[in-house]
This record gives C-alpha cells, structure tokens and sequence, in this order.
C-alpha cells in the first residue's frame, strides 16, 4: 500500500538560507505524525512546502502522485487542508463566512458547516461574529473548522495549542481525537513535546533543518528525545 | 429656499461623483493597489459608448448591452496579464504602470478622435425634468444617475455578503496568502474583482457622456473627484462612495451659491476637513495587512 504522504529529500530555502537539508518522512493513511524540534528547526516550513506556499526542492507526493511545485490554491482540491501557524482567520469575514470560505473547492466528504458546529459548540452562538473579536481559542476553533470543511485527507496543523489557556487546549485537543477517529491523517506541529507524543503514531524530530530523531513515541526515550532536540 | 434647491441638485450631482468614485473604491478594495488611470478609463468608456453609437446606431444608454461585457473583458486581461506581474512588490509598481497607462490611454485617444470636445445623445432623456415646485424642477438624468448607483451598491452589496465569490472577493483582501490554502487563487480573483470593476467604469463613462461633454484629456480630473469621495467614504469602502459622493457634491454646489469661483474649491476644501478629522474617512472598511 502506498503512502498517503511522502516527502524525498525535500529541501526549502529562504533567500540564501537553506532551512530543511533533505527532509525524508512518509505517513500512512489515518496516521498521526508530530513535527517536534527547538524554535527555528524547520517545522514551520516544511509544512510550508507540503501545502505548496513555499517552493521545495526533492519530492512530494500524495497518494503516491508527485505534487512538488504544485500551487498552493490547487492543493486543496487535491485533499490538503492546513491550520496555519496563528490561525490566519479573514478578520473581516464572520465565523459562518471564515467556514464557508474553508468549502470553497466543494470536496465531498462528511464535512459540513453543521458537523464543525457539532464538534466546536461554543462557536454556534458566535457565528455572526466577526472573526476579529472571538477569543483565542475561539479563532483557533474556527481556523480547524475551516480547513476540516475542504474534507481533507490531509489535515496539517500548526501550533494549535500556541498562547491558548490549558482548559482550551484540553478541548481542542479533545477535538483533534475526534478528527483523527473520523480517519483523516494529520500532520502537526507542536511546541509541547508531551502534548505531541500523547497524540501522534510517529514522531519525527527535527534540528536545523533535518531529521534528528524519528520513531514511534512508545519506542523513543526521554533521553534520545532531548539529546535529538537539543542536539548534544 | 436657494439653499435647499442647491442641496437637492448636490445630491443629484453627488450620484455621478459616486459611480466614479464606485470603481476606484473596488480595486482598491480588494486588490490594495491604486489605478491612477481610473479616470481616464472613465473617459474611454464614454468614447467607446461613442463608437458604439455610431456604429451600431443604438441610443447611448442600450451601448452598455455591448460595452459591460466588452469591458469586464479588457478588465479581466488587463489585471491577469499586466497587473498580476507587480503583484507583492508593494503599491509603487501599480502606481508607475497606471500612471504610464494614463498617458497612453489620453494620447491614443487623441490621435483616433481629436481634442475636440464630444457628447453622447440619449434624445429627450437629458433635457427632461420633473417640477418639484412652481419655480424648481430636477433633471431626470441626474435622478436616473442617482438611482443607477444606488442600485449597483445594493446589488454589490449583495454580492459580497450571499454569495460564495463575493466572500471569496473579501477574504482575498484581508489575506491573499491564506486565501490560496482555501483553494482559492488569489491572481483569478483579482482578474474577476478588476472586471467588475470596467463593467462599472463602463456605465460610469455612458453616464458621464450623457451629463458632460467630454475630450482625452478630461480623465485626471475625473481621477481627482473619485479620489476625493472614496476619501471621505473611506478608503475600500463601496457603501462609502455615496455618502462620499453627496458630500462632494453638496460641498460643491454650496460653494457655487456663494461665488460660482467655489465650485470645486469647495469640494477641495470638504475633502480636506474629512482628511485633517478623519484621516480614514467616514466609512473605513479595509481592514490593515499585517
């Protein structure tokens, strides 16, 4: 069975900067894979690269398709949902309106605006609201709703959890394992090493722009995980 | 009563300020860039409603039938193929090409039609009025022109807020990167917003034609007074423009009552105070880039 995502060799620069030195990763489908690493380690863009905002060089594919240097405004009608890092909602859009955006590509699937409301309650009453004024783990509930509503089978996730009180990030987190149940594969970026391990399948850790560490978190101890993440 | 007929022809003259006004407020609305050869793309449409005319032999209000969909066209081309290119290299690039397109536009137009001054016709319909009172009656172009933008505002209104583009349309303003993770490409909606924006130039410029007489060299001006009602409307605001215009033309036929020398000074100065209290205008809409 082929992989639903794998990366070869990817590479990404910043101007002259080369910040991920050919990343190799593969998830299966309905697989939970967590990014963890220092800040500047290169999560954030390679998931940059996998949603097609930032060129890439090496391989991507998905479903066994090549996708490297696809655009990104394609991705998503291809199945590749993401929660960008800061939630990113449209400020002057309502909640309704963040979520319809999030359907544009029409892509068939169990999503819909109703079961986003299902699974995020408190937003229901806040659905005339703009965007603007919710709350942070309101805005980050909304950023979720929105990727799920394109019915992803790839849904990354960047920093979630990032400046929200724990009661929030315990729901949001109760949310994810919903997602997951449903079989969508997820790819995320965490800042809390325990909160990433708790959830993913497989974990891939990485320092300066390439993969220190990789396994699943049953097999990886405490001591390998700090020595990959602090690279002693 | 001098005063209340000078404020009721403002209004009126307001309607046509804010259709010149309605186009430019679109573009830099959605797409963040300014077209400085707006007014002379105003100034084209009216010599295009010309040919038209002439060509076809229909009166100048049925040349839209032809022209709204010629210029959502040209529109379209001219966002995709030349204005997309400058794209993300901040706003001075749009301005440098507008601004040459401005000059360009104003000479061809010379050399095919001349400087001489030209008028569209519409029979009866520019010197027909309807008495109010005894002594006052209002022109039904202008009241036309009026509720011809009042129309269109409703109508974009709707458009922005019901349906799956318009809102697309918005989030592309606030944010063109994520918009593009929503599946949605960000240079195609400029092409379409750009479109729309020549279909209203389009009827912008048939309006004008019936009202004023017009020659190649009018667009700057026309730049200036739709510069000014989407200032006082507030910058991207399209309900703004009608507020924006009234208050330009009120402020100008103010003037004219105490010294037919104020017309525009008046308007100039209206503008100015909007600018000196609310730097942002009336209405502002566009929310700030990070």
């Amino acid at each position: 069975m082929t992989d639903l995502l794998s990366l070869d060799g990817v590479t990404a620069h910043y101007g002259l900067f080369q910040a991920l030195h050919g990343i190799t990763l593969s998830a299966r489908a309905g697989e939970t894979i967590a990014l963890v690493g220092a800040n500047g380690a290169g999560k954030t863009t390679l998931m940059r690269t996998i949603c097609g905002d930032l060129p890439a060089g090496g391989r991507i594919f998905l479903h066994g398709k090549d996708i490297t240097g696809i655009p990104a405004h394609r991705l998503n009608a291809m199945g590749i949902a993401m929660v960008p890092e800061g939630r990113k909602l449209f400020p002057s859009l309502t909640v309704d309106e963040n979520t319809q955006i999030g359907g544009y590509t029409k892509r068939p699937g169990a999503w819909s605006r109703e079961a986003v409301y299902d699974l995020f309650p408190e937003l229901i009453k806040r659905r005339a609201n703009k965007a603007l004024d919710l709350s942070g783990g309101e805005q980050q509930m909304v950023a979720i709703g929105r990727a799920l509503m394109s019915n992803p089978d790839l849904l990354l996730m960047d920093e979630i959890s990032l400046g929200l009180a724990p009661i929030v990030v315990n729901q949001i987190y109760e949310a994810v394992d919903k997602i997951r149940a449903a079989g969508t594969t997820i790819v995320l970026v965490e800042q809390d090493i325990g909160r990433g391990l708790s959830v993913a399948t497989h974990v891939y850790c990485l320092l300066e722009g390439r993969v220190s560490l990789e396994g699943k978190p049953a097999d990886l101890s405490q001591k390998a995980l700090t020595d990959a993440y602090f690279g002693v | 009563m001098d005063i209340f007929y000078a404020s009721v022809n403002g209004v009126l003259l307001g309607g046509l300020y804010a259709l010149y006004g309605l186009g430019l407020a679109l573009t830099f609305g959605i797409m963040r860039t300014i077209n400085l050869a707006h007014g002379d793309m105003i100034v084209f449409g009216s010599f295009m409603s010309l040919v038209v005319t002439r060509v076809l032999g229909l009166p100048a209000l049925a040349s839209l039938v032809v022209l709204i969909p010629a210029m959502f066209l040209l529109g379209r081309l001219f966002q995709e193929r030349v204005m997309n290119r400058s794209l993300g290299e901040g706003i001075m690039p749009s301005i440098i090409l507008t601004f040459g397109l401005s000059v360009v536009i104003q000479n061809a137009l010379l050399l095919t039609f001349s400087a001489d001054r030209q008028t569209l016709s519409a029979g009866q319909l520019q010197t027909m009025s309807l008495p109010l009172t005894e002594d006052f009656a209002i022109g039904v172009l202008p009241l036309m022109t009026l509720c011809v933008v009042i129309v269109l505002l409703i109508a974009l209104n709707w458009f922005f807020r019901h349906t799956m583009l318009g809102r697309a349309f918005r989030a592309t303003s606030d944010d063109p990167e994520v918009v593009a993770l929503m599946g949605i490409d960000p240079r195609r909606t400029y092409g379409l917003a750009m479109g729309l924006a020549f279909a209203i130039i389009a009827i912008t410029g048939v309006f004008m034609g019936l009202r004023t007489n017009f020659a190649p060299f009018d667009g700057p001006a026309r730049l200036i007074f739709a510069f000014e009602v989407i200032i006082i409307g507030g910058m991207g605001s399209i309900q703004g423009v009608l507020i924006g215009g009234v208050i330009l033309g009120v402020a100008q036929t103010m003037g004219n009552l105490v010294n037919p020398a104020f017309f525009q000074l008046s308007g100039h100065v209206a503008t100015l105070l909007v600018l000196a209290i609310r730097p942002s205008g009336l209405f502002p809409e566009t929310i700030e880039r990070d």
